[in-house]
């Protein structure tokens, strides 16, 4: 069935749809909506499921790692100065191996406060050890949550499922809803082989002495890296099933591609959008749309990126006194390549600012002028400052 | 009766004398196996389970320093979806855990009404980390983040009193005990246990490596603060707070005090204040003058 929904929403019909037993969330912009969804499903008895309303986000996911390892599914939702204060706690779920799903509405980071978007906020907890996704409409955030539950559990890790604040979590679009015995059949309840239980006890979240500590972290790393393949074979069926199919990246016209913009998340609607123009003018560009983030597939990113001249990587975030995030994790994949593109990073759409299709042809055209010269520009190049800004 | 079953395994790492693991030892033996432990980090934690070791005998689960009461709470919710009954939650905390950086996870359990039986192990000072000051450390006490020196007198503000909070939120059962008063106290696990929601138990806990006295003293001190009236044992069930023990005569805070190397350096005029304001908490529960 098909139904207008903004992305909020489609995240909260995706954890229904789920079955999730415990959701725990605390209200934040712009991610309110999901929980307040929730609320609404489990105070009309349409979600059997405990709603555990805490009292911050820190609280949010803690309860999330408690009501996990007892062997329920649960569910988070939050966004920016939220997944700051959860951060903590990202690292210990994951540490334990629990598959916590949450949905992160991006949002920016304070000071200054704003409410408004960017991907720094999910960004920032790359290295926490969770599965990231990043979606482009609102279809692809019901479809990937429903696809987070299953990897999660499958591989135990937790995941979490991004999109952009305003952009999709504010924006009702077409959703195509499946039907809860059509999800039953794709996702099986949650029972794990180990959780607390008097009848079989078992210490969880003990202490690592340095004899097992790095061993630990090294088994999380290893299985991290295999989830890659498991969400290969958890797309396939979800597709099989739903007739959606989703990958680790996507290619959008990049046959023969000289010039090559990647990004993840929403802004991928309006590269497509430059791209077409583009190609209509018979220039060779393309567009890869990086759906799964973390863990980091460089193989598929290699092979999708290594015959253009010059890739344009564009990205809502910065780590702030070097480059952004996507750029530097992209580049590392290509350290050992023997032949590799241009790189060139743009920074963009910082708390909400613009970003315009003219901005985009000025980026096709910063990636020409780099491909006709054999060298790129400013790096980063920052899109869309203010005029008296620019140095 | 004390149960003879040890649901907490010999061979843990806790210094001689330990106070805390008295009262961890006490407390199951009132719970038996039907129970889920949820431990906040800190001394009870580590030497407990260094892997591939653990001295608990029950299932359990450490997540992080401040957030016990709200795991517990994700336990708890878990427990009822999934349908399971007759299992007793209980999150455990030290006082830094509980008294200040876990005080907001714990009003949050609390407030929201679970069924979880929470219990502060408190001995004055964030000993985990080598001896530094918490929100419960009483006046004049010595740590390493209130040392006494020629400006400085050691802790120079009044011990947080964490069980009034818990009282504050109206849960069914609040109570104080003591590793001294071991009965009393496995009364107490008994009730908090039994009650439907939450309950709150603050137990005194002696650390001879923190408080600075001979292992072999930890009990006699323990029922010294209680002697003295440095430590009050009650219960609220329903708001109403009642003395669980009333000493017969209260013996003066400097028999308590002489014995802890942390009150060494106080003057005649500073163990007077102590006094006076355990004159002061004493009056205001009904407990009698000294002497």
């Amino acid at each position: 069935m098909r139904r207008l929904l903004n992305g909020n929403e489609a995240a909260a019909l995706a954890a229904k749809l789920a079955r999730v037993q415990v959701v725990s969330a605390y209200p934040i912009t712009p991610q309110t909506v999901v929980v307040e969804t929730l609320a609404k499903y489990v105070a009309d008895g349409e979600l059997e499921a405990e709603f555990v309303k805490v009292e911050s986000e820190h609280s949010a996911l803690s309860v999330c790692l408690g009501a996990s390892a007892t062997g329920a599914r649960a569910f988070t939702a939050t966004s920016s100065q939220g997944l700051m204060l959860m951060s903590e706690i990202l690292y210990v779920v994951s540490g334990m191996r629990l598959p916590v799903v949450m949905a992160n509405a991006n949002r920016s980071l304070s000071a200054p406060l704003s409410i408004w978007n960017d991907q720094q906020d999910s960004l920032a907890v790359r290295d926490s050890g969770w599965i990231q996704l990043y979606c482009e409409s609102n279809q692809e955030i019901l479809d990937l949550l429903l696809q987070a539950f299953l990897l999660a559990e499958r591989v135990s890790l937790p995941a979490m499922v991004c999109y952009d604040g305003y952009i999709l979590s504010h924006t009702a679009e077409a959703v195509e809803v499946p039907e809860q015995a059509e999800v039953d059949a794709f996702l099986p309840p949650y029972s794990p082989s180990l959780k607390l239980d008097p009848d079989r006890p078992l210490t969880m979240g003990p202490v690592g002495v340095p004899e097992v500590y790095m061993e630990a972290r090294y088994m999380q790393h290893r299985d991290t890296r295999r989830a890659r393949e498991e969400f290969l074979r958890v797309a396939e069926e979800f597709g099989r099933r739903f007739g959606r199919r989703y990958g680790i990246l996507e290619e959008y016209r990049t046959e023969g591609a000289e010039l090559l913009l990647l990004t993840m998340g929403s802004l991928a609607s309006t590269a497509k959008e430059a791209v077409d123009r583009c190609r209509e003018r018979g220039e060779k560009v393309g567009l890869v749309k990086l759906t799964l983030y973390r863990p980091f597939p460089d193989g598929e990113v290699v092979e999708a990126l290594k015959r253009a001249k010059v890739v344009g990587v564009l990205e809502k975030d910065i780590s702030t006194g070097w480059m952004g995030a996507l750029y530097t994790d992209t580049v590392a994949a290509f350290a050992n390549e023997s032949r590799r593109p241009l790189f060139q990073n743009f920074i963009l759409g910082l708390g909400s600012r613009d970003v315009r299709l003219e901005d985009l042809e000025g980026i096709i055209g910063a990636l020409r002028k780099a491909a006709e010269e054999g060298k790129v520009g400013e790096n980063p190049r920052w899109v869309g400052l203010k005029g008296e800004m620019v140095e | 009766m004390i149960p003879a079953q040890e649901l907490l395994a010999p061979g843990h790492r806790a210094c001689p004398g330990c106070g805390e693991v008295m009262a961890l030892r006490l407390i199951l033996k009132a719970l038996g196996k039907e129970v889920i432990v949820v431990e906040a980090t800190g001394c009870m934690e580590v030497v407990t389970t260094p892997y591939p070791q653990t001295a608990w005998r029950v299932p359990w689960i450490h997540g992080a320093f401040e957030n016990a009461a709200a795991v517990a709470s994700g336990v708890e919710a878990a427990l009822k979806r999934l349908g399971r009954k007759g299992v007793k939650v209980v999150a455990i905390g030290g006082d830094g855990g509980t008294a200040d950086i876990g005080l907001q996870a714990l009003s949050g359990m609390m407030e929201r009404g679970h069924s979880v039986m929470y219990v502060c192990t408190d001995n004055e000072a964030y000993m985990n980390t080598g001896i530094q000051r918490s929100g419960t450390t009483p006046f004049g006490a010595w740590t390493t983040t209130t040392p006494a020196g020629k400006v400085w007198r050691g802790e120079d503000r009044p011990k947080k009193d964490v069980p009034s909070i818990a009282l504050a939120h109206r849960i069914p059962y609040v109570a104080t005990a003591s590793v001294g008063y071991p009965r009393d106290l496995l009364w107490k696990v008994r009730k908090a246990a039994a009650v439907e929601g939450p309950s709150y138990l603050h137990v005194h806990c002696p650390c001879p490596t923190g408080w600075r006295y001979d292992s072999a003293l930890s009990v006699r001190l323990a029922r010294l603060a209680v002697e003295t009236g440095c430590w009050i044992l009650w219960e609220a069930e329903g708001g109403s707070i009642r003395l669980t023990f009333r000493p017969e005569r209260r013996k003066p805070v400097v028999e308590y005090l002489r014995l802890q190397g942390r009150f060494s350096h106080l003057t005649e005029e500073e163990v007077r204040r102590i006094q006076q304001e355990v004159d002061e908490r004493c009056r205001e529960l009904g407990l009698g003058w000294y002497g």
